[in-house]
């Protein structure tokens, strides 16, 4: 039948060039280094047959593993990660909220506007929004000379090189990714159920907590998910902007990677960072679907 | 939702795109900028301009990312558009969720775990890194974009349309091809430049990706950015950034006039039925 074609195509490509890839990922993450290359012993000989196979079993080696779970670097380096992306995702979801917001509520002839501006800077460079703000944050950069000039304060902010600089980044970087979501809930959130609550004597602080948070939640799900995976994993961030005290997980594999040459330990950490995010990816997945079916 | 766009609502959108906008607008002026040094004002020039061009590590960088976004972006549409039509038009099928899984995933899936995989991949069944393990990589990650652009409008668009053609004996070829890409035309050409933009940004799955002799844009303006800023890479993150405004705002007018030649066909149509 030709309609497998029309499957088989896109599906096997994905499977060849995402999914087989983290089978060899985990393999090597098994396997110890060597000073050749590639830089890892292999670990599966196919020209060996059945005696390969065993072999394969017989050299399995979580060391690796023992040596990332153990050693307090990578440990905190995870620990860190999840904490500033978590510390982030609620930032961006605090800044996100009032302009998603405000767009919502915003005449309809402009919304598909306001939406294009949101989404432009989305479309232009990642790195060079984030370089942007090398320019603005570091010693004397545009914002300490514009804070001096202005007499707000006398001695610069060193904000370049710290976590800080790591949160307006993310924030920067993905709040496209959180207003998105949340406006596409707000936008169709029924405004006579807030003239409702109005008449019935809600006061509108109320109403919005009562109503309008819970409404767009879905929204601020999605919002969350999206923003805080990706930031979990993040390297250009921490490496532009936190500069050497920044612990991030995605920082500490590139390292891995490209400085010690060390690919099976590099293989390790993305396997474990997997682990870790897979509850999160599940979930993601799930509220697409979901919301596919509803569109159908 | 609009009944009242009041003060605080003015007030935060207003700050909101201030927030988005002010550090792109100030390092466009800056690359205007005649002193090297990024926070004095020297007086205007255009100078780093003029030198990007006989830069040539910097221009055959350009001309790479340009051809591994072009071909990427392409394959990435087809794909991703026979992805889409997948989840939308095949009901339900032995693996379906599974699919579903593999287009959603690559979305979220942070950079330096996809670039590294890719990179195993390549390695082990031998491929030579450089231009084409580049694409390879590119088309994977943005054909999920694609598909997602193209999904949304195969999902709210009216099947009927595609039954007469099938009823009236037009193979599922035939149909797709004369009915349903007229109408997602506009969804296809947005994945392609989603991808294509998406191609031309990429730092960290490029860097895992690629070889000797197959350095990106980004790749360049990364190795030149950790020594510092200097205004000229002001300038030719300037030039990306305009490229890709006109590029987008062009594709929303093209979609725009072709949503409103829509409505008055369908207006004319139903004039003449009446």
């Amino acid at each position: 039948m030709r309609r497998w074609y029309v499957i088989a195509v896109p599906y096997l490509w994905l499977i060849a060039f995402f999914l087989v890839p983290f089978f060899i990922v985990f393999r090597i993450s098994l396997s110890d280094v060597a000073t050749a290359m590639p830089p890892y012993v292999p670990l599966f000989d196919v020209s060996a047959g059945l005696a390969g196979i065993s072999n394969f079993f017989s050299q399995l080696d979580f060391e690796n593993y023992k040596f990332i779970l153990t050693d307090e670097l990578y440990y905190s380096a995870y620990w860190s990660s999840i904490v500033i992306a978590g510390i982030a995702t609620f930032l961006t979801l605090l800044v996100a909220y009032p302009i998603a917001y405000g767009m919502a509520r915003a005449p309809k002839e402009w919304q598909p506007t306001l939406m294009m501006l949101i989404i432009l800077p989305f479309w232009t460079s990642f790195l060079i929004r984030v370089y942007a703000w090398i320019g603005i944050l570091k010693n004397e950069g545009l914002l300490n000379l514009f804070l001096t000039s202005t007499g707000l304060i006398s001695e610069p902010l060193s904000i370049m090189n710290t976590t800080t600089a790591v949160y307006i980044g993310i924030v920067y970087s993905y709040l496209p990714f959180m207003i998105l979501p949340l406006y596409a809930s707000l936008e169709k959130i029924n405004p006579s159920l807030l003239e409702a609550a109005n008449d019935l004597g809600c006061p509108p602080w109320k109403a919005f907590w009562q109503v309008t948070f819970p409404l767009s939640l879905p929204g601020v799900v999605a919002g969350c998910l999206l923003v805080f995976i990706p930031a979990t994993g993040e390297f250009v961030i921490p490496d532009l902007l936190g500069g050497s005290d920044t612990l991030m997980i995605g920082k500490t594999l590139w390292s891995e990677f490209f400085n010690n040459r060390d690919w099976p330990v590099a293989s390790a950490v993305a396997v474990v960072l997997l682990l870790v995010l897979v509850v999160p990816i599940v979930l993601f997945q799930r509220m697409q679907e979901r919301q596919q079916e509803a569109g159908r | 939702m609009s009944t009242r766009f009041s003060w605080f609502n003015i007030t935060s959108v207003v700050i909101g795109f201030a927030f988005l906008y002010i550090p792109i607008l100030l390092l466009v002026i800056y690359s205007f900028n005649e002193s090297k040094l990024v926070t004095v004002w020297g007086g205007f020039s255009t100078k780093w301009y003029q030198g990007l061009l006989s830069n040539e590590g910097l221009m055959d960088a350009a001309w790479v990312t340009l051809r591994v976004a072009v071909i990427s972006a392409t394959l990435a549409t087809i794909l991703g558009t026979m992805a889409a039509i997948v989840m939308t038009r095949m009901g339900k099928f032995k693996g379906r969720t599974f699919f579903s899984g593999l287009i959603f995933a690559p979305l979220v899936m942070p950079e330096v775990i996809t670039g590294l995989s890719l990179l195993l991949l390549f390695v082990a069944i031998g491929l030579d890194r450089g231009f084409w393990t580049v694409v390879i990589a590119h088309t994977t990650f943005t054909m999920c974009f694609a598909a997602v652009v193209v999904q949304a409008r195969m999902v709210d668009f009216d099947k009927s349309v595609e039954e007469a053609a099938m009823d009236l004996g037009a193979s599922p070829l035939a149909t797709f091809f004369q009915v349903t890409l007229p109408i997602i035309a506009p969804s296809v050409i947005s994945a392609w430049l989603l991808a294509f933009t998406l191609s031309l940004d990429d730092l960290v799955i490029a860097s895992f990706a690629s070889g000797p002799g197959a350095t990106t844009l980004p790749m360049k303006i990364y190795s030149q950015v950790r020594l510092g800023v200097t205004p000229e890479i002001n300038a030719i993150s300037s030039l990306m950034i305009g490229f890709v405004t006109i590029g987008v705002l062009a594709a929303s007018y093209v979609s725009k006039q072709q949503s409103i030649r829509v409505e008055q066909e369908r207006r004319r149509a139903i004039g003449a039925a009446g």
